[in-house]
C-alpha cells in the first residue's frame, strides 16, 4: 500500500460511501423518469443477487424511509399518511413510503420506480403488511420468501442436520419459484452465470464486512458502528452483489486496517466503549451520536450492524459451484441470523463483552419497530442477572420525531455516562489499594 | 392420562342437564375469571398443559398426547409482574398472557408462540427467558402460495409432535391423531352450528353469549366442550321468549388475536345484531372437516392452507383480505361493518385501513373503533355506536 496521511484515508470510506449512496439514488431516479418499474426488497433477505441477474432497479424502502428523517422530511410524510387513516401506532417507514408512493414516487433524493415486484422476507411481519399496500395501489405482484427462524434460543440447527436440510429444500423451493416469477415479470430468461457473479460479488462483500467488524476489537475503535456503521450499512444493503460494493467493501477493510496499524481512532479521544441495541434515532441522527461522543463514548459494535446486514456479518461465501443451492443454504442462515440478534441479542453481548472490551450496553428500542424493540426490555433484565455491565434503556423511535425527547435523553445519557465513571474511577481506587 | 371425561369428571362443574341461562351465566363466569380455574382443576388431576399463543394452533397434536391446549389470548389482569418485561407501544395481550403465567395463576408445561406479528414473533425469545420448560416458535409458512409450503409445515407439525411427546411422556399414534382430529372436527362443526343460528336468528343468542361459549373452548377439554355444545344448541334453537327486533345486522371485524371485553360486545350486541365475526378466528380457522384417514399429520397441515379461513395476520396471495371479507359480509347478509383493531395492534391498524376502502367502496356503512382488552367503560361507545345506529336505520 502506498504512503496514506491520516486525512486521505481514515475517513475515506464515509465520503465513498456517501457518493455510492447518492449514485444508487441517481440510477433509481434516472429508472424512474425511464418508467422502468423496480424489485422493492428489504434488508433482512434482499435477494438482491438473484434480482440483480433480471437487470431489475432494486428499491430498499426501508433505506428510502429513514433518509427521509435524516433530511427531516419525515413529519410531513406521517402526518399525510395519518391523514389517509394510517395509525401514529405502525412503523413510520411505511407510513412514509405510503406518502412517497402517493406523491407519485417523489422522494427528497429522487424520484422513485414504481413497485413492479416486490420480494418480502417473513424476518419482519411489517414487510408482509407494507407489500399488501402496494399490492392495493399499484396491484404489484408479491412474492414472499419463507425463512424459518430459530424456534427456542439454542437449538439452532446447521448443514448436515435432517431439520436443516428440510427447510434449505423449502427454501430453495422458494427460490427456484421466485425466478419463475421474475422471469414471467421481465420477461428474461434467467441467467445462472450472472447470478456466479453477483454472488462472486457478494462473497467479496461479506468477507471483508466481517473483518471490518473486527477491526474494532482493538483500541482505539477505527469506526463508530452507529453513525459510520451505519452509513457502510447503506452501502452493504443497496450495492449487495455488485463490483461497486465489493470493491468499496475492500476499500473499506484497506482503511480500517491501516487505522488499526497506525493506532488510529474513530473519536478523538475514545473514553468509553460501548455496544448498541437497536436501531438508530434517524431524526436527531447526529446529534445523537454526538449525545454519546461528547463523553468519548464510541460504540465499537451494534447489533443493527448484524441485522440490518440481514446476516452479511457473519462472512459466509457461497458456493460458486453450486450458485442455488448455496444461495438456500447461507439465505436460511443468514435470516436467521438477523432475527436471532434482534429476539436474543444477549447472545451477542455476551460474545462481545470481552473480546470488544466492552464497557456499557445501550438498548434502543423504538415505537416504529416492534420487531426489534418487543423484547429488550426483558433482554435487558436477563443481562443484568448474567454479568454486571451498565446499561442504558431509552425508548423513542426512527422516524417520528414527536416521539423524541432530546431533553430526557441527555440527562438518562448522562446519567449513563457518570455512573460508568464512578465504576471506573472505584475499580482504580480498589487496585491502588 | 385420558382426555376423556365421566360424568363426575367434568373439569367444569355445572352445566350438565342445567337450563340454558344457568349454562350461559356459567360460561361468561368462566371466561371473565382471569383465575383460569378450569385449567388449575385439569391440573389437580396431574393433567399436563401446552399454552400456546394466538391466532392458530394445531391443538389436535397436544390433545393426542393427552395434554390440555391452552389458548392464551389474554385476560383482564394488571400486568403488574410482566409490564417491566415490556417496553412501551404493545398491544395488552402480549403482556397480560406473560402476566398469568409470571404471577402463578396458570401453570404450563411448554409453550408456542407464532410469528403473526412483530410483537408476538418476541414471545418465544422473552418467555424462553423467563421460564425453564421448553418455550418455542411454531413457523407455520408464511409463503402458503409455495407448492412447497405444505410439505415444510408437515415436517414442523412432526417436528412439534416430537416436543410435545418429550413434554407430555406420551407417544402419539397415527391413530391417537386421527381420533383428535375427529374429534376437533366435531367441536368445528358445532361452532359452525352456533354461528349459523347467530346468522339466521340472532335474536336467539346475543353476541356476548355466543363468544362465551365459543371461548370456553379456550379452557375446558374438547370432549366436555363438545358435549356441552350439544346440549346447548337445541335449546338456543329453542329459546323461548326471544323476538326478533327490528335491528341492524352487522359484521364484527378486529377480534382475531387480543379478544374485546365481553362488555363490550354485550353493549355492541344492545344496539346491533352480530350475524359474523372473526372473534377467536383460531379456533374456528379450519372452515371444513379434516381428512383424518390416510395421513392425518399432512391432512392437518394441507388443512391450514387449502380449508382456511382468513386473518390480517396471514399473507395469501388466494385471499385478499378486504376480499375475504365482503364474502363474510355478504354470506351474513350484514347491512353493516363494525371495524375494530386492539390498541397498538400493527396488523390490525393496518388491515383497517383497507377494509375502510373496501367497504367504502361499496357503500357500506361501517363504525371504526379501538379496543383493550382491559377496558372498563364503554358509555362512549355505546352512545357513538347508537347514532349510528339511528343513522342507518333512519337514513
Ligand atoms: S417494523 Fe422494524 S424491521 Fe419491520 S419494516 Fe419497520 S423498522 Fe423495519
Ligand atoms: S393483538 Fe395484534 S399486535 Fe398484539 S399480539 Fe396480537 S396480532 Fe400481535
Amino acid at each position: 500500500m502506498s504512503m496514506q496521511t491520516k486525512e486521505n484515508l481514515a475517513r475515506r470510506g464515509n465520503k465513498e460511501a456517501n457518493l455510492l449512496f447518492k449514485k444508487w439514488f441517481d440510477n433509481l431516479d434516472q429508472a424512474a423518469k425511464e418508467g422502468k418499474p423496480g424489485a422493492y426488497v428489504f434488508v433482512m433477505g434482499s435477494m438482491a443477487e438473484i434480482l440483480h441477474t433480471f437487470d431489475l432497479p432494486i428499491i430498499y424502502p426501508e433505506i428510502t424511509s429513514l433518509q427521509t428523517a435524516v433530511r427531516q422530511h419525515s413529519a410531513e410524510l406521517l402526518n399525510e399518511a395519518e391523514d389517509h387513516g394510517y395509525s401514529p401506532d405502525i412503523c413510520g417507514y411505511v407510513k412514509a413510503d405510503y406518502a412517497i408512493q402517493a406523491r407519485g414516487g417523489e422522494h427528497p433524493m429522487g424520484k422513485l420506480p414504481t413497485p413492479g415486484l416486490a420480494l418480502l422476507t417473513n424476518a419482519c411481519n411489517t414487510y408482509m403488511k407494507w407489500g399488501e399496500i402496494w399490492e392495493r395501489m399499484f396491484e404489484t405482484p408479491l412474492f414472499t420468501l419463507d425463512v424459518p427462524g430459530t424456534r427456542q434460543n439454542g437449538t439452532q440447527t446447521w448443514p448436515g442436520d435432517p431439520q436443516f436440510e428440510s427447510e434449505k429444500r423449502y427454501v430453495l423451493g422458494q427460490l427456484e419459484e421466485l425466478i419463475e416469477t421474475c422471469e414471467d415479470i421481465t420477461g428474461k430468461k434467467f441467467n445462472m452465470d450472472k447470478l456466479k457473479q453477483t454472488l462472486e460479488y457478494s462473497n467479496r462483500m461479506s468477507r471483508a464486512w466481517k473483518e471490518i467488524i473486527e477491526c474494532n476489537q482493538g483500541n482505539p475503535a477505527v469506526f463508530d458502528a452507529l453513525s459510520d456503521g451505519t452509513s457502510y450499512l447503506g452501502v452493504n444493503n443497496v450495492w449487495r452483489g455488485t463490483e461497486e460494493g465489493a470493491i468499496f467493501f475492500e476499500r473499506l477493510l484497506e482503511e480500517k486496517q491501516w487505522m488499526v496499524e497506525n493506532n488510529i481512532g474513530a473519536v478523538e479521544e475514545e473514553k468509553h466503549r460501548l455496544a448498541f441495541i437497536g436501531v438508530p434515532c434517524y431524526p436527531i441522527f447526529r446529534d445523537f451520536s454526538k449525545l454519546f461522543s461528547d463523553w468519548g463514548g464510541v460504540f465499537v459494535s451494534s447489533t443493527y450492524m448484524w441485522f440490518a446486514s440481514g446476516g452479511n456479518n457473519l462472512g459466509f461465501q457461497y458456493d460458486i459451484d453450486n450458485p442455488l443451492e448455496s444461495l438456500a443454504e447461507i439465505t436460511l442462515i443468514h435470516v436467521r441470523d438477523a432475527m436471532d440478534s434482534m429476539f436474543h441479542p444477549n447472545e451477542i453481548i455476551m460474545d462481545l463483552k470481552d473480546r470488544f472490551n466492552i464497557e456499557g450496553i445501550v438498548f434502543h428500542p423504538i415505537k416504529s419497530c416492534r420487531t426489534s424493540s418487543t423484547g429488550l426490555a426483558d433482554n435487558r433484565r436477563e443481562l443484568m442477572e448474567r454479568t454486571d455491565l451498565p446499561s442504558l434503556f431509552i425508548e423513542s423511535d426512527m422516524m417520528d420525531k414527536r416521539v423524541v425527547s432530546v431533553a430526557q435523553m441527555k440527562n438518562r445519557i448522562d446519567a449513563f455516562f457518570e455512573g460508568i465513571e464512578m465504576r471506573k474511577a472505584n475499580r482504580e481506587a480498589e487496585v491502588k489499594q | 392420562m385420558s382426555l376423556k371425561t365421566e360424568m363426575n369428571n367434568d373439569i367444569l362443574q355445572g352445566w350438565r342437564n342445567e337450563p340454558l341461562d344457568q349454562v350461559l351465566w356459567l360460561a361468561k363466569e368462566i371466561v371473565e375469571d382471569p383465575e383460569w380455574p378450569t385449567v388449575k382443576e385439569w391440573r389437580k388431576n396431574g393433567g399436563k398443559v401446552l399454552g400456546h399463543f394466538q391466532v392458530y394452533f394445531p391443538e389436535e397434536i397436544a390433545h393426542a398426547a393427552g395434554m390440555l391446549p391452552l389458548k392464551m389470548a389474554g385476560a383482564t389482569v394488571e400486568p403488574r409482574l410482566s409490564d417491566s418485561r415490556f417496553g412501551s407501544y404493545l398491544c395488552s395481550i402480549m403482556k397480560t398472557n406473560l402476566e398469568q403465567v409470571l404471577s402463578g395463576r396458570v401453570k404450563i408445561d411448554m409453550f408456542v408462540t407464532h410469528p403473526i406479528c412483530d410483537a408476538a414473533r418476541n414471545l418465544g425469545a422473552i418467555f424462553g427467558r423467563n421460564f425453564d420448560y421448553p418455550c418455542q416458535i411454531l413457523y407455520l409458512p408464511q409463503n402458503p402460495n409455495s407448492k412447497h409450503s405444505i410439505q415444510y409445515l408437515f415436517e414442523e407439525y412432526e417436528r412439534m409432535k416430537k416436543l410435545v411427546e418429550e413434554v407430555s411422556g406420551v407417544t402419539i399414534t397415527k391413530e391417537s391423531l386421527a381420533n383428535s382430529i375427529q374429534l376437533f372436527n366435531k367441536n368445528r362443526t358445532l361452532l359452525r352450528e352456533l354461528y349459523q343460528i347467530k346468522c339466521d336468528s340472532p335474536w336467539l343468542v346475543t353476541i356476548d353469549e355466543a363468544y362465551a361459549l365459543v371461548r370456553l373452548a379456550c379452557y375446558i377439554p374438547r370432549e366436555e366442550h363438545n358435549e356441552l355444545m350439544q346440549q346447548i344448541l337445541p335449546q338456543i334453537r329453542n329459546r323461548s321468549g326471544r323476538r326478533k327486533q327490528d335491528r341492524i345486522r352487522v359484521v364484527f371485524e378486529g377480534g382475531f388475536c387480543e379478544q374485546p371485553p365481553l362488555d363490550l360486545l354485550r353493549a355492541i350486541g344492545q344496539s346491533c345484531y352480530v350475524v359474523d365475526d372473526d372473534l377467536l378466528i383460531g379456533l374456528r380457522w379450519i372452515t371444513e372437516d379434516i381428512d383424518a384417514g390416510e395421513d392425518p399429520m399432512r391432512s392437518l397441515a394441507y388443512a391450514y392452507i387449502e380449508q382456511s379461513s382468513y386473518s390480517p395476520v396471514q399473507h395469501d396471495n388466494n385471499k385478499p383480505k378486504e376480499r375475504m371479507l365482503m364474502e363474510r359480509v355478504d354470506a351474513a347478509k350484514a347491512e353493516a361493518v363494525i371495524i375494530t383493531a386492539a390498541k397498538m395492534c400493527e396488523p390490525g391498524l393496518e388491515e383497517q385501513v383497507t377494509y375502510i376502502e373496501a367497504v367504502e367502496e361499496r357503500d357500506i356503512p361501517f363504525f371504526v373503533s379501538e379496543f383493550e382488552e382491559n377496558m372498563t367503560t364503554f358509555d362512549h361507545l355505546q352512545i357513538q355506536l347508537e347514532t349510528f345506529v339511528e343513522n342507518i336505520l333512519f337514513d
